[in-house]
């Protein structure tokens, strides 16, 4: 059997990224499966960082897949903060609806 | 080095699969339950790699923070899941071309610069744990050379609290309670009114 090269894992990643971006896709409606989409998408991002920084034996790309980490993180609070928000006040997450501000 | 091999396929074949399981489940709550067998994969994956560190972040920041903060709001709010699911098969066709072409295009990225000519580095397939753990030269990186950027994701962090608490905190217009100032400035002279009644006559 081969041996585990760095492309492997960067093929898993490519996957996971493919599979978030069709999540977005798919669940139009749904926004907290969105923001798990989105999770999905740094998930991938971070098994990058980690698969290239061990192949380079260098050690940023953990640092900075730690960084990813705690923005992602914000990011999960504040998105649903706003969700529950926006809940509160139209009874409905349907992504249809945001659209108050006529942007 | 056939149990890395075999437990890289393992951990990433149920990745991927659970990966699919969020975005198609119908039950949202599935949806985060699968979200967090994804992230506990993805930790068994890091730990192949040889970031231990990361991997056990990876556990208790998404799924004992993020992943239950997910479940939190999914089951406190009361919608019509069913509902929400509409256009999803709409949307079918195109979301998988979108899909294809997007894997098509990151797997010629990967073919054309071929990465695997090499090995990885020696110790993610025979990890030693008792020479210099990742814990260790993780922390003399991080609090040497990215100092400030670890404050800033502190900083980072403290703002999104204060902003998910501002945006959720409501006042509740029922409730009776205490204000002291209006209590210290109320003004005793106003407090008994002396009135003389007139007999046989009310106020």
């Amino acid at each position: 059997m081969t041996s585990i090269t760095i492309d492997h894992f960067l093929f898993l990643g490519a996957i996971l990224f493919t599979i978030g971006v069709l999540g977005i896709f798919l669940n139009k409606k749904n926004v907290i499966i969105i923001l798990m989409s989105i999770e999905l998408i740094l998930l991938s991002v971070n098994i990058n960082f980690v698969a290239f920084s061990v192949y380079l034996g260098d050690l940023s790309g953990q640092i900075f897949a730690m960084f990813t980490l705690t923005v992602a993180a914000a990011e999960a609070a504040i998105g649903l903060a706003i969700l529950v928000v926006f809940f509160r006040n139209l009874g409905s997450i349907e992504v249809q609806q945001i659209n108050k501000l006529k942007g | 080095m056939i149990i890395y091999t075999l437990s890289f396929y393992l951990f990433s074949t149920v990745a991927v699969l659970s990966a699919l399981m969020v975005i198609s489940a119908k039950n949202p709550v599935h949806s985060v339950l699968f979200l967090i067998l994804s992230f506990v994969n993805a930790a068994g994956l890091f730990v192949l790699l040889g970031a231990e560190f990361l991997a056990m972040i990876l556990v208790v920041v998404y799924v004992g923070a993020v992943a239950v903060l997910f479940l939190f709001v999914v089951m406190m709010l009361d919608i019509n899941f069913i509902k929400l699911r509409e256009g999803f098969l709409q949307y079918l066709p195109f979301g998988a071309l979108l899909g294809i072409v997007l894997i098509i295009e990151l797997g010629f990225l990967f073919l054309t610069k071929s990465f695997s000519t090499m090995n990885l580095v020696e110790y993610s397939q025979f990890p030693e744990l008792t020479s210099t753990e990742n814990t260790k030269l993780l922390g003399s990186v991080l609090y040497t050379k990215y100092f400030f950027l670890f404050q800033l994701s502190g900083l980072i962090l403290l703002v999104a609290m204060i902003g998910s608490i501002t945006l959720t905190l409501r006042q509740r217009g029922k409730s009776k309670k205490q204000i002291i100032s209006n209590q210290n400035n109320a003004d005793p002279s106003h407090a008994v009114v002396k009135k003389k009644i007139k007999l046989g006559e009310g106020i």
